[in-house]
């Protein structure tokens, strides 16, 4: 199992922008991007992120994922799919060989909320409400 | 205030880097990685004792490094080749990441070598996820693993760039459906090439060595589809985003 691994690079990745950022004094949620074929299950992920959020700046935040269906494409027919799991990566119509993957194999994060010690400027206009 | 930050940075991007690092450090000593991935016990470490002696017989310089979570069994089999042979201990961590190899290196790898065999933690799950800088991923499975290993294993076996079938001596006692196998392996790989092998009885020795060299000296190495990028999509490897992972290359203002 390697979700720890993973868990612990995002909290260094947040932690290095955290750091870079200045002034953050907790972080509240992480948002990742996790592919179909990643090979990463994200409940895993979220018992070892929780974890190893222990004492960093990360503590109790909150991992949110999305996750990302595989989508693949067909160069000589155009054809696109859902590539399912297990994946069929070649294509269903013509076998024509040549397959782009679209999307499945995300891992990433996507961004971060955390508090940091910054007052809230007033906004110079009041924005007014949409309908 | 609480704030919402945008960092879209690949998660393994540290290791990414670090691999690209190594297989650049290592290409420009003229040494080039082959990573050895599959189950326990699928003989990983008996067709690379194989290769490792045919490499020596037609004098092709090359090492091999060995990891597992404990015992130093493996490195004293493959030692017997006569080369250099290295065991890694992981101490229970479930796979290499290139950083340790790198470490690994430092100090030990013979400057002459043409090929570095990696054999990874036996294991089809995580390893997977960690370039380690090499420019052929082998993905091994014995006979005995089923047909259905691929389809179980998509994203070993579609990461791969050769897939190899060991044991197969025993083939038939089992009753191993190749075309099956192989028609799994196209599912997750199309096009990846698959050979058959088995170092008991000598059988296809010496494909895994002619491919290797074959990588090392250029020729165009088999893209998985898994492993091909779409345009302007981060696929979890570095890119230079404007505001991602390639901003932590560089020291930060």
């Amino acid at each position: 199992m390697h979700e720890m691994s993973i868990a612990m690079a995002v909290i260094g990745q947040v932690e290095e922008a955290a750091e870079r950022a200045g002034d953050v004094t907790a972080v509240r949620s992480v948002r990742l991007q996790v592919g179909e074929l990643a090979g990463v299950v994200p409940d895993a992920l979220s018992f070892c992120f929780e974890l190893a959020c222990a004492g960093t700046v990360l503590e109790g935040a909150e991992l949110v994922t999305d996750t990302v269906p595989g989508r693949a494409r067909c160069t000589p027919c155009a054809h696109e799919w859902a590539v399912g799991m297990p994946p069929l990566l070649s294509c269903p119509l013509c076998d024509g060989g040549a397959t782009d993957l679209l999307s499945g194999r995300e891992l990433q994060i996507v961004g971060v909320q955390w508090e940091d010690g910054r007052t809230p400027v007033p906004a110079a206009q009041p924005i007014p409400e949409e309908r | 205030m609480c704030r919402v930050v945008d960092l879209k940075q690949a998660v393994l991007a540290k290791n990414d880097r670090a691999a690209d690092t190594l297989r650049a450090g290592l290409a420009a000593r003229g040494t080039t990685v082959v990573n050895l991935l599959s189950s326990p016990g699928s003989g990983k470490t008996a067709l690379l004792e194989r290769e490792l002696g045919l490499a020596r017989e037609r004098s092709v310089p090359v090492a091999a490094l060995t990891a597992d979570l404990a015992t130093e069994n493996d490195a004293a089999r493959l030692a017997r080749s006569g080369v250099p042979v290295k065991q890694i201990l992981t101490d229970g961590l479930c796979h290499l990441e290139a950083g340790m190899l790198a470490r690994h290196l430092e100090g030990w790898l013979p400057d002459a070598a043409r090929l570095l065999f990696v054999e990874n933690v036996g294991n089809l799950v995580c390893p997977a996820s960690y370039d380690l800088g090499e420019t052929l991923r082998v993905v091994l499975a014995s006979v005995t693993e089923g047909e259905d290993k691929p389809l179980k294993y998509p994203t070993a076996f579609g990461l791969a760039h050769l897939v190899v079938v060991t044991k197969t001596d025993i083939a038939e006692a089992v009753e191993f459906d190749e075309p099956e196998f192989r028609a799994n392996v196209e599912r997750v790989n199309p096009g990846v090439e698959v050979v058959l092998t088995s170092a008991r009885r000598g059988l296809g020795l010496g494909t895994l060595l002619d491919r290797a060299l074959a990588a090392a000296d250029g020729a165009p190495v088999h893209t998985p589809v898994m492993a091909r990028e779409p345009h302007g999509h981060d696929h979890g490897h570095t890119h230079d985003h404007a505001d991602g992972a390639g901003v932590l290359t560089q020291p930060h203002s």
